[in-house]
């Protein structure tokens, strides 16, 4: 009876608490679980360890991508020429910067060498709709690395639309870049750049 | 006899940059551009054809344990000129706290082959003059591409022979042990960008803009310790109205723990 009452217990705190992450992950730890989920496959996975960048690139795809918003990316990297750009424009450069992304720093899982990530405190209030994660990646003989993830709620979703390594935003990195390209060539000659770019690496990587 | 050529040099140098100056509506840090663009080319000629087959054959030679150590080894020197570096910009305790994993590593750590401060605690920092001169009020100057060296700041140009010096306090009085040293120390850096390298190289629209823009935000954010002056990223946002009502591309990004990883390597001391 009282073994009884306890699994019932049991199994209803596992499942309110189920419910509750469902209902709201928070940031950091959607952050959390998707990447002890890919370290994880990472470490199982000898392909992608000894350089198979195809593998990597999947498992970025089928883990990773579902929680980045890539449009608010490029906007932030395109910069103040997004305004200009048309829906069509805007979703050309989205795919093109987001195949460009995917395909560089895809490759990286297969130079993971058990690294220790640590998770900093998240300094939110529950009301907040845009939120950093704090992490620091702990390597031998180096300073620790500060990684952060910028996030959006959207609806029930968290989504990411920056990562800032070492203080260095990767997405307004390109901005120089981009608002050069832009000034030369406009909008098209950007979507060209990066169209070309992407083809270039498909070429190389067969 | 020496002082025309020199001279000479110098006015090509000077007229260089100025045309340069005149001829790009660039990037307001980077007015040199024209002359900067030469010498990164340079640079990256020299590291093709010397440093990055040495790095690649003695990444694929050298194992895990072997790195570790031999970049523990060159940090533990370096972490003394950190100290001394925090104790010049007045943060005594940051200062005291290197000094403290210097001693440790050197000891205990077996000449600081094994970094045993870390383990029990004692976090890594990475100070260099350039960061003391700017905490002292020094403004960062144009970017300015270093022969051999690479991306600077103008400041952190002149620091550099300060910064040379400080992280090789320790020498093998033998020469050739003493080249030996310094060429492993070489290799053993630019190793640890290879990753980076090959980021910046695939990445990337404009190679040179992207290291520019990558080492000037960088360096922001080390002079500032990590905690930089937040910058505004969402003066680009569309406008919420602008956006989409529904996101066409919700299933879109990047690999997080890739980039994560990929861009370690650039964060790695330079030498």
């Amino acid at each position: 009876m009282t073994m009884f009452g306890r699994n019932v217990l049991v199994a209803g705190l596992v499942w309110l608490a189920s419910m509750s992450v469902w209902a709201a992950p928070s940031p950091d730890a959607l952050v959390r679980t998707v990447m002890d989920e890919v370290l994880e496959i990472v470490r199982k996975d000898e392909a992608i360890q000894s350089g198979d960048a195809s593998r990597a690139v999947a498992l970025v795809d089928e883990k990773v991508l579902p929680h980045f918003d890539f449009r608010i990316m490029t906007s932030l990297a395109v910069g103040r020429d997004w305004r200009q750009a048309t829906p069509a424009q805007r979703d050309r450069l989205t795919s093109a910067f987001r195949t460009l992304l995917v395909r560089t720093y895809s490759n990286a899982l297969t130079q993971y060498r058990d690294q220790q990530i640590d998770f900093k405190p998240l300094r939110a209030k529950p009301s907040d709709t845009d939120v950093t994660v704090r992490t620091e990646v702990r390597q031998a003989g180096a300073k620790p690395i500060d990684i952060d993830y910028a996030l959006e709620k959207q609806g029930d979703n968290w989504k990411v639309y920056d990562v800032v390594v070492a203080g260095v935003s990767l997405v307004t990195n390109y901005r120089s870049s981009f608002a050069s390209e832009i000034r030369s060539n406009g909008i098209d000659g950007l979507i060209k750049a990066l169209e070309a770019k992407n083809a270039a690496l498909a070429g190389g990587a067969k | 006899m020496g002082k025309t050529p020199m001279r000479r040099a110098l006015a090509a140098l000077l007229a260089t940059v100025a045309v340069a100056g005149c001829a790009t509506a660039g990037d307001p840090r980077d007015p040199w551009e024209g002359y900067n663009r030469a010498m990164y080319s340079f640079n990256e000629g020299v590291d093709k054809a010397v440093f990055k087959p040495l790095a690649i054959g003695y990444d694929e030679v050298a194992p895990l344990p072997v790195k570790a150590a031999v970049g523990n080894f060159f940090g533990n020197i370096e972490d003394l000129w950190t100290g001394l570096n925090n104790l010049l910009q007045g943060k005594g305790g940051d200062g005291a706290a290197d000094i403290g994993r210097v001693l440790i590593n050197t000891t205990v750590g077996i000449l600081g082959v094994f970094d045993v401060a870390t383990e029990m605690g004692m976090e890594k920092r990475d100070e260099d003059f350039g960061q003391t001169l700017a905490v002292w009020g020094v403004s960062d100057g144009p970017y300015f591409v270093v022969p051999f060296f690479g991306p600077r700041t103008l400041r952190d140009a002149v620091a550099l022979p300060a910064d040379l010096y400080g992280n090789s306090w320790v020498q093998p009085a033998d020469i050739a042990a003493r080249n030996t040293t310094t060429g492993l120390k070489m290799v053993h850096a630019r190793a640890s960008l290879l990753g980076a390298d090959r980021a910046a190289t695939q990445g990337s629209l404009d190679k040179y803009a992207y290291i520019r823009d990558f080492y000037l935000q960088q360096r922001r954010y080390e002079i500032y310790d990590g905690q930089p002056p937040r910058e505004r990223f969402d003066d680009a946002r569309a406008p919420a109205m602008e956006r989409p009502a529904i996101y066409a591309t919700q299933a879109d990004g990047v690999a997080e723990g890739a980039m994560r990883l990929e861009l370690a390597g650039l964060t790695e001391p330079r030498h």
